[in-house]
């Protein structure tokens, strides 16, 4: 990968920077709009000495992901909306068994068949679970181009670091732009990842069994207390970019396509005079509420702006309870969103005292 | 008089206490599958994707790396395990609920690709683990507990027949229908594992072998009235014999 910068669109981002973390295998189902990245690994991935697969279903693509994540490989599936309800058994299979493996979710309008525009709608599947049981995924939520191509190498060292799933949330705005991307690869990945759980044939090492089937009395509780526990410690993981909110009044709270848009929002505000700042979470799990209490316990007002009904307003609300409140404004999905849209709402929280 | 010893269990099978049921066909599926495994060298490059169902726990009865996939979805983890692992051997071993039913498009697709991995399917007619309820394997008029009247073709359709609907996908080496129920089927069964293996190892295409097996506890039937109905029952239906066998058309798949 030369250091070139490149003019490419976020879903090619997301495929060129799985490659260059290592992945070596794709499984994948088409829906729109996400078509780039299976279309670019069909040749990406097997010139890249990896293995492309076109699943005959979602369903299929993430069981097949469980299975060359229990083998210790870098790998991965890709989808948007209604194929990563599909993929819920498997991520909760994945997350019971502790096993690496990242989805890409790029979001399109719901509920049902919805549309193939932009939305924040599955940001409550993503964080709170999606599949049955107890689990945490660690979800990643890029704003741009060049976000999506760094998190996504960060999110198999995530992936194996923590031997659970990770989730790259974007959206059909992240997916469908084109903006430049300044490639890298990052230094060796250790060749011995893995080594000491995966499956290879069980030549050195006594039989290894990946389950998450636990029916004698007390295991499975100990195994949710496990989870937990490693839960708690992926906290320190938690990011935000924080813009311009040192001397804000009203800090707005967005991820994603969307905090990008309202961060030119904000610029514009500022340029007239107006105190206020973007709080932009990178992590939505773990959340980043320390950073945030922090900020309300300087004054601050905040606005949770979404494109959706407001999900992530809830977990805004819960990180600063106990000395503020979030107002909430929530641009509908099926809409393509502007800076506009986002001004006035902005100002009139700020106005509002 | 010297003892000698002429008969024990191969190693990579457990020395533990299987769950199953008295009469029930697995042990001997297990043990078939242990015997290949062995003859043929590929104890440590095994790995084992076990299926939902009353062989769930195959993974504590055969010493192997194995993975857990989730219902009806043993053919696409093996899929990911053998992408990932081309160098390994790897296997499912599935049931009937599990494979013709839920995992219908899984077990198709997979095979059609002509995936190097290798299908044990034990077909009893029954969902065993649940507690006896209709299977896609089913046979007419057979009673279950959701078909108490027994299956009805105009009703619940005819029982599916896997090793007929297999034999005919194009990545399909190796496909053949056999049974445990007596000496002799237990040999050619073992004969028929054993090359749904090879054609993996020699990386012809997908291997896959039906097993009619027994389901006493299910079936209200004694241990030897059951090993009965596959001879008088099950293998007029579902017919023993090879469906595939690309080495003797004398190409690949």
């Amino acid at each position: 990968m030369s250091d070139k910068r490149i003019f490419i669109k976020g879903n090619e981002a997301i495929a060129m920077g799985a490659l260059a973390a290592g992945a070596r295998c794709f499984f994948g189902y088409p829906i729109t709009p996400q078509n780039d990245i299976p279309e670019f690994l069909s040749k990406a991935m097997p010139d890249a000495g990896g293995e492309f697969v076109q699943a005959e279903s979602e369903v299929a693509a993430a069981n097949m992901l469980l299975g060359a994540a229990a083998c210790g490989i870098r790998a991965f599936t890709s989808s948007s909306s209604p194929g990563v309800s599909l993929k819920q058994e498997a991520i909760s299979y994945m997350a019971g068994s502790e096993l690496p493996g990242v989805i890409v979710n790029i979001n399109r309008g719901g509920p049902g068949l919805g549309d193939i525009g932009p939305a924040q709608g599955d940001y409550f599947q993503a964080v709170k679970g999606g599949g049955h049981g107890d689990y945490r995924l660690l979800v990643l939520a890029p704003g741009t181009c060049q976000e999506a191509y760094d998190l996504m190498i960060e999110s198999f060292d995530l992936a194996f670091k923590y031997r659970n799933p990770v989730m790259i949330l974007g959206d059909a705005i992240l997916g469908q732009m084109k903006e430049p991307v300044e490639p890298w690869k990052p230094e060796g990945i250790n060749p011995e990842e893995g080594k000491d759980w995966a499956l290879y044939g069980a030549s050195d090492h006594s039989p290894r069994i990946i389950k998450s089937l636990f029916l004698g009395e007390g295991e499975l509780a100990g195994q949710n207390q496990h989870l937990r526990e490693k839960y708690e410690a992926m906290q320190v993981e938690a990011r935000a970019e924080s813009y311009l909110t040192e001397d804000a009044e009203l800090v707005v709270c967005a991820y994603g396509s969307i905090g990008r848009i309202v961060k030119s929002a904000v610029r514009k505000l500022r340029a007239n005079g107006k105190k206020v700042g973007l709080f932009r979470p990178i992590t939505l799990y773990p959340f980043p509420s320390n950073e945030l209490l922090e900020l309300a316990k300087k004054g601050k007002r905040f606005l949770t702006t979404e494109h959706n009904l407001g999900q992530m307003v809830e977990d805004v609300r819960l990180a600063i309870r106990t000395v503020a409140d979030s107002e909430f404004f929530g641009f509908m999905p099926g809409n393509l969103p502007t800076p506009d849209a986002f001004e006035e709402p902005i100002l009139a929280a700020l106005e509002r005292k | 008089m010297k003892d000698e010893l002429v008969f024990k269990r191969p190693e990579v099978m457990a020395d533990v206490t299987m769950h199953y049921c008295p009469g029930c066909h697995h042990g001997v599926a297990h043990r078939l599958v242990a015997e290949c495994l062995e003859s043929m060298g590929l104890v440590e490059k095994a790995i084992a994707v076990c299926s939902i169902g009353c062989s769930v726990f195959l993974y504590n009865y055969l010493k192997l790396d194995s993975v857990e996939a989730p219902h009806g979805r043993a053919p696409a983890v093996a899929t990911g395990v053998k992408r990932a692992r081309p160098d390994n051997f790897v296997f499912t071993y599935q049931g009937d609920g599990d494979l013709a039913s839920i995992g219908m498009a899984e077990i198709m697709h997979c095979a059609n690709r002509g995936e190097r991995v290798s299908v044990v399917f034990v077909n009893n007619t029954v969902y065993g683990m649940t507690g006896g309820q209709m299977a896609p394997t089913t046979l007419i008029g057979q009673k279950t507990t959701t078909c108490p009247g027994g299956r009805c073709r105009d009703r619940e359709g005819a029982p599916i027949k896997m090793a007929e609907i297999i034999a005919g996908l194009g990545g399909v080496a190796y496909c053949a229908r056999v049974a445990v129920d007596s000496v002799k089927n237990i040999v050619k069964a073992k004969k028929a594992i054993q090359k749904a293996f090879e054609v993996q190892t020699q990386g012809l295409g997908f291997g896959f072998v039906e097993v009619l097996a027994t389901c006493p506890t299910n079936w209200r039937m004694t241990p030897v009235a059951a090993n009965a109905r596959i001879a008088e029952e099950m293998i007029p239906y579902f017919p023993l014999g090879e469906y595939k066998d690309v080495t003797k058309e004398g190409g690949t798949c």
